[in-house]
C-alpha cells in the first residue's frame, strides 16, 4: 500500500480518495507530479514546488464495473489539455477510451502545477501520465496472474482487459480491480512502457470529451455556474489604475428593480498582483438588475498618478528610448567594432501596442465564504491561484479555499489572474451569502492585464551580398513583472528570452538590448507572450534585408539562420520555458526544416504571384516548438485584405493529439489576423478607451484565413507546446506578404490604419 | 405579462419588460446554453431563434416576445441531434466551445432558407458570430457538411 522504494506512485485504495467519485474496493492509484522545473517560475501565482517533498497529484480509479476514473488537473479553455492529458495515461494503461470517466480536479499544490498556461501541460505531465499508466497496467497484470496462477510473463494487457496469452483466457479490469488493490506498486525503474507500435491514443488523439455537451449546450463554463441563494452583482471599478472611490450616490441605483443593495470594495495595497481593483458593487437578483442598478451609479473618483498615462506620448517616449544605447542582454563578438568597420547600414522601427485578451467569456466567479472557508467555481487557468489570491482577499488561509475549475469560455492567459474570483469571496464574506460576480464585455476590455506595449528598432551592417556582418535589436515594453514590483524598468530574464534573447541568426557580431518602461497599467501575459512583438520585429527585419539585397526572402533567412547547430546560449539568461536546455536546445536544423516544408508546401518561388497578391514567409521557435508560416494575401482595389491561404508547417516533437494541434495553429493563424489588423488598447488620461467588439474589433469569418493547412512534422523529439507558437510567426508572414504584394512595408500594428490600395 | 413559447414550453413573464430575453432565459429558466459575449449584438453568442428565425438574445426585450416561439440550443436537437450538431462533431469544430451555440443557432437557421449556401453566403451569414478561438474555417466546413445531409 506505501510507496516502495522512491516511486513517485502509491497505492491508496484504501484512503479513501476519490471519494464519492468510486466506491469503496476500487483500485485507486496516485501519483506525485514532480515537475523537472515550474514553467515560469518566479511569474506572480505560480506556486514554488519545493522539490524534496512528495506531491500526491493524479489520481487513477479503476471500479469493479470497469469504469476508469482518471483526475483531469488542467484546465480546458479549448487546447484539450483536459482531455489529451489524461489520454496518455489511458494509452500506458491500456483502457478502453470509451469507458475513461474525468473528474475535474479542485485547485491543490499537491498536484503540482495547475497553470494552464505556457503550452506545457503535455511536456510537463507527459511521464507522470504514462507512469501512472503503466504502473496500474502492470499491477493488473500482476493481479491476474494471481487469479490464474500463471507466470505474469504469459499474461498481458489488451483494451481494458488482461489475458493469459497460452490459453486466451481473459479478466477485465473491472474484475481485477480489488485484487490489484491489494498489490505493493512496482519502481518506477522497472515500469515497462508500451511500444509505439502498440500506442492506441498518443498521436492519433480522441475529440474533446466534453464536445457532445458542447454541441448541445449542457457543457457548464464558468458563466453557468450557480449556487443556492446566490445574488448577482455588477461591479464600477476605478478607470484608471490604483484610482480609488472619493464618492459615491446609489440613490438612483437602488430604484432599479431588483437591486437590493450596494457595497463597496477596497482598492489594492501595495503591488496590485492579481487584487481586485476596487470600486463599487451593486446587489441584484439577477445579472440584468445589477447591470442596469450600475449605470445609475454615481461615482466620483480619485484618479492618483496614472492618470498621466496617455499612449500617444508613452509611445514617444518609448522610440525615443529605444533609439538610444539600452542596456546589453546578448553579447555576441564585438558588434562595435564591426559597426565602425562601415559597410551599407540599415535600421527599421517597429511598434506594436497593448492588446486584450477578449476571450469570449467575460470574467465571471461565484463565491461563498461560509464558516471562514471559501467554497468558489470560476473559469480558471490557475486554481491555486485562486486559492491564494482569494484566501489574501479575505484573510483566511488557501487550504480553507476550495476552487472548483468549470470549463473555460477560453483564457489566453487572462484566466490565470483571479482577481475576478476574489472579488466574489470579498462580496460574499460582506453579505453572507453566495455572490456571483458577472464581468460586462465593456469591463474585460477595460480591466484587463494588457499584453505590453513594445517598440523595437533593428540595424544590421550589410556586407556586398546584403549579409549581415553586425546585428543590433533593441526593444522597450513594460513588464508583466511590473504587477509585483510596480517600479520595475526593464523586462525580466523570462520575457527577453521570448523570441529576443534567443535570436537564432549566425551573425558574427550581434548585441540584443533592452530599454527602460515604466507601466502605467496592469500588463500580463497573452497567448504567445513577448514572442509577439519579437517576433515581428526580427521577422519582418530579415525580410527587409533580404529586399534590399535583392535576395530571395526564404534563400535570404536560411543564410541568416546558418547551418543546422545549437544555438550557443553561454553567458546568457536563458530560461528556455522553464525546460534544461539539453532536453530542448534551440536547434537550428529544425527551424530550418519546417521553414523548407513551409516553402515546398506553398509552391514558393515557383508560383506566379502579382496583381495585389503576395506571399510571405516567417519562422520562429517558441514555448519549444518551432513553426514556419507561409501567408498567402490578396489585396483588392479598394484596399481590403483576404488571405486566402496560410501553409503553417510545425515541429513540436511529439504530439500527442494531433487533431487537436491542428485546431490550436488553424486558431493560432485567427488569432493572428486579429492582432496584425486591428488589434489596439490605448489609453487616455489613464483610462483604457475601447470598450466592446465595436471599438476593440476581432477577426470575423470573413477577414480570417480561408484555408490553413497545417502540417505536422513528425517526431520522436520530447514533447513541445502547441498552444502558444503558433501565433508568433503568423503576423510578420502576414506583413511580408502585404509587402510582396504591395510594397508597402508594414513596421507599425495594427495593419487597419493605413489603406493598402 | 408577456406569454411566449421556449423551446415548446408555454411560459409567461411578468418582470421587467426592459429585460433581455438573454437573461431571462439564462438567471430565470437557467436554459444556460445561450451564451453572454457582448451585450450589444456584436458577437453572436446569444443567438437564437425567434419564429424560426435569428435573433440577438442579448438585446430582444422580453417586451417584444408577445406570442413568440423562440427555440435555444437545448431545443435545437429536441428530436436527436440536428444535422448542424452532427456536423459540428464530426468536423470537430469547437475549442473552448463557449460561441458555439450562437454559430450552431445561426448556422442552423441560414440552411433553413438555404440549403446550399456557397462560401459568400457564409461568410454573410456569420460574419456577426465572433469565435476568438479562431474555428471560422471548421464552421465553414462543417456546415456545407450539415447541408449535404439536409439535400
Amino acid at each position: 500500500m506505501s510507496a516502495i522504494g522512491n516511486s513517485a506512485i502509491e497505492n491508496v485504495s484504501r484512503r479513501g480518495f476519490l471519494k464519492g467519485v468510486v466506491s469503496a474496493g476500487a483500485f485507486v492509484l496516485c501519483v506525485r507530479a514532480l515537475p523537472e522545473q515550474l514553467h515560469a517560475a518566479g511569474l506572480p501565482g505560480n506556486a514554488r514546488i519545493d522539490h524534496s517533498t512528495l506531491h500526491p497529484g493524479v489520481y487513477l480509479g479503476i471500479e469493479s464495473d470497469g469504469t476508469v476514473y482518471i483526475v483531469a488537473h488542467r484546465s480546458e479553455m479549448g487546447t484539450t489539455s483536459r482531455t489529451s492529458v489524461p489520454m496518455i495515461l489511458a494509452d500506458e494503461l491500456d483502457a478502453d477510451w470509451k469507458r475513461v470517466k474525468l473528474e475535474q480536479a479542485i485547485g491543490d499544490e499537491r498536484y503540482g502545477s495547475q497553470n494552464t498556461d505556457g503550452s506545457h501541460s503535455i511536456r510537463e505531465f507527459y511521464e507522470p501520465m504514462r507512469q501512472a499508466g503503466a504502473t496500474a497496467r502492470m499491477m493488473l497484470t500482476q493481479a491476474a496472474a494471481g487469479k490464474w496462477n500463471v507466470p505474469v510473463s504469459e499474461c498481458a494487457a489488451d483494451l481494458h482487459t488482461i489475458v493469459h496469452k497460452p490459453t486466451k483466457r481473459r479478466l477485465g479490469y473491472g474484475e481485477l480491480a480489488s485484487a490489484a488493490a491489494k498489490l505493493p506498486v512496482p519502481k518506477v525503474e522497472d515500469l515497462k512502457f508500451k511500444p509505439k507500435s502498440a500506442w492506441r491514443y498518443i498521436g492519433k488523439g480522441a475529440p474533446s470529451y466534453d464536445l457532445a455537451d458542447v454541441v448541445t449546450g449542457k457543457a457548464i463554463y464558468g458563466m453557468d455556474a450557480r449556487m443556492d441563494n446566490m445574488v448577482y452583482a455588477a461591479i464600477e471599478r476605478p478607470p484608471v489604475l490604483g484610482g480609488k472611490v472619493k464618492s459615491f450616490d446609489d440613490k438612483e441605483a437602488l430604484k432599479v428593480a431588483g437591486v437590493s443593495q450596494t457595497v463597496s470594495i477596497d482598492p489594492f495595497q501595495g503591488p496590485w498582483g492579481f487584487q481586485p481593483l476596487g470600486g463599487v458593487a451593486v446587489i441584484a437578483k439577477n445579472t440584468w438588475s445589477a447591470f442596469q442598478g450600475r449605470k445609475s451609479l454615481r461615482v466620483e473618483w480619485d484618479n492618483g498618478p496614472n492618470a498621466s498615462y496617455d499612449s500617444d506620448r508613452y509611445k514617444q517616449q518609448m522610440q525615443e528610448t529605444v533609439r538610444k544605447p539600452c542596456k546589453a542582454v546578448r553579447n555576441v563578438g564585438d558588434v562595435d567594432a564591426a559597426f565602425a568597420k562601415g559597410g551599407k547600414i540599415i535600421e527599421a522601427e517597429y511598434y506594436v501596442p497593448h492588446l486584450a485578451h477578449a476571450a469570449m467569456e467575460p470574467l465571471v466567479a461565484v463565491a461563498d465564504f461560509r464558516d471562514g472557508k471559501v467554497t468558489a467555481w470560476a473559469p480558471t487557468q490557475n486554481p491555486q491561484a485562486v486559492q491564494e489570491t482569494v484566501a489574501k482577499a479575505v484573510g483566511i488561509s488557501k487550504e480553507d479555499v476550495i476552487c472548483h475549475v468549470t470549463l473555460l469560455g477560453g483564457g489566453f492567459g487572462r484566466k490565470s489572474k483571479p482577481d475576478y474570483v476574489a472579488e466574489a469571496a470579498i462580496l460574499s464574506k460582506k453579505l453572507g451569502r453566495p455572490v456571483k460576480v458577472v464581468w460586462t464585455r465593456e469591463d474585460d476590455i477595460r480591466f484587463d492585464f494588457y499584453h505590453s506595449v513594445a517598440a523595437m528598432y533593428m540595424k544590421a551592417a550589410v556586407d556586398g551580398k546584403g549579409t549581415p556582418t553586425a546585428w543590433l535589436q533593441r526593444s522597450v515594453f513594460p513588464s508583466i513583472m511590473s504587477m509585483g514590483d510596480p517600479a520595475l524598468k526593464y523586462g525580466s530574464d523570462l520575457e527577453l528570452s521570448l523570441g529576443w534573447t534567443d535570436v537564432p541568426f549566425n551573425v558574427p557580431s550581434l548585441r540584443v538590448e533592452n530599454g527602460e518602461a515604466l507601466s502605467q497599467v496592469r500588463i500580463g501575459w497573452l497567448r504567445s507572450v513577448s514572442n509577439i512583438y519579437h517576433a515581428f520585429a526580427v521577422q519582418t527585419f530579415a525580410d527587409e534585408l533580404a529586399h534590399a539585397a535583392g535576395r530571395d526572402p526564404l534563400e535570404y533567412m536560411l543564410e541568416l539562420i546558418g547551418p543546422p547547430r545549437i544555438v550557443d546560449m553561454t553567458n546568457v539568461q536563458n530560461p528556455n520555458y522553464g525546460a534544461s536546455y539539453d532536453t530542448y536546445p534551440n536547434d537550428t536544423g529544425r527551424l530550418r526544416n519546417v521553414l523548407q516544408i513551409a516553402a515546398e508546401k506553398s509552391g514558393w518561388g515557383k508560383r506566379k504571384m502579382g496583381n495585389g497578391s503576395g506571399m510571405g514567409i516567417a519562422v520562429h521557435r517558441s514555448f519549444l516548438t518551432y513553426v514556419a508560416n507561409v501567408v498567402e494575401v490578396q489585396i483588392d482595389d479598394a484596399g481590403k485584405l483576404h488571405i486566402p491561404r496560410v501553409e503553417t508547417v510545425v515541429d513540436a516533437g511529439l504530439i500527442t493529439n494531433p487533431e487537436a494541434a491542428r485546431s490550436q495553429f488553424e486558431g493560432a493563424a485567427v488569432f493572428g489576423t486579429s492582432i496584425a489588423l486591428s488589434g489596439s488598447i490605448t489609453a487616455s488620461n489613464g483610462a483604457i478607451v475601447q470598450s466592446n467588439f465595436d471599438s476593440y474589433p476581432v477577426a470575423r469569418m470573413r477577414e480570417a484565413p480561408v484555408h490553413t493547412n497545417v502540417h505536422l512534422v513528425e517526431s520522436d523529439a520530447p514533447p513541445a507546446g502547441v498552444g502558444e507558437p503558433g501565433v508568433p510567426p503568423f503576423i510578420p508572414a502576414l506583413c511580408n506578404a502585404i509587402f510582396a504584394a504591395t510594397g508597402k512595408r508594414i513596421r507599425e500594428l495594427p495593419i487597419n490604419k493605413p489603406k493598402l490600395a | 405579462m408577456v406569454k411566449l413559447k421556449v423551446n415548446g414550453t408555454d411560459r409567461s413573464y411578468d418582470g421587467d419588460p426592459s429585460m433581455p430575453l438573454l437573461w431571462y432565459l439564462r438567471d430565470e429558466l437557467r436554459l444556460t446554453g445561450t451564451k453572454f459575449g457582448c451585450g450589444m449584438s456584436l458577437c453572436g453568442a446569444c443567438t437564437v431563434h425567434k419564429d424560426g428565425k435569428p435573433v440577438r438574445a442579448c438585446i430582444t426585450a422580453m417586451s417584444t416576445l408577445s406570442g413568440a416561439e423562440i427555440t435555444t440550443i437545448e431545443g435545437l436537437g429536441a428530436s436527436g441531434l440536428h444535422p448542424v450538431q452532427k456536423a459540428w462533431i464530426k468536423i470537430n469544430v469547437p475549442q473552448c466551445g463557449y460561441c458555439q451555440s450562437g454559430q450552431m443557432m445561426t448556422a442552423a437557421a441560414l440552411l433553413a432558407t438555404n440549403t446550399k449556401p456557397n462560401d459568400a453566403d457564409i461568410d454573410a451569414a456569420m460574419s456577426g458570430n465572433i469565435c476568438r478561438c479562431g474555428t471560422y474555417q471548421r464552421v465553414r466546413a462543417a456546415i456545407k457538411s450539415a447541408a449535404e445531409e439536409l439535400a
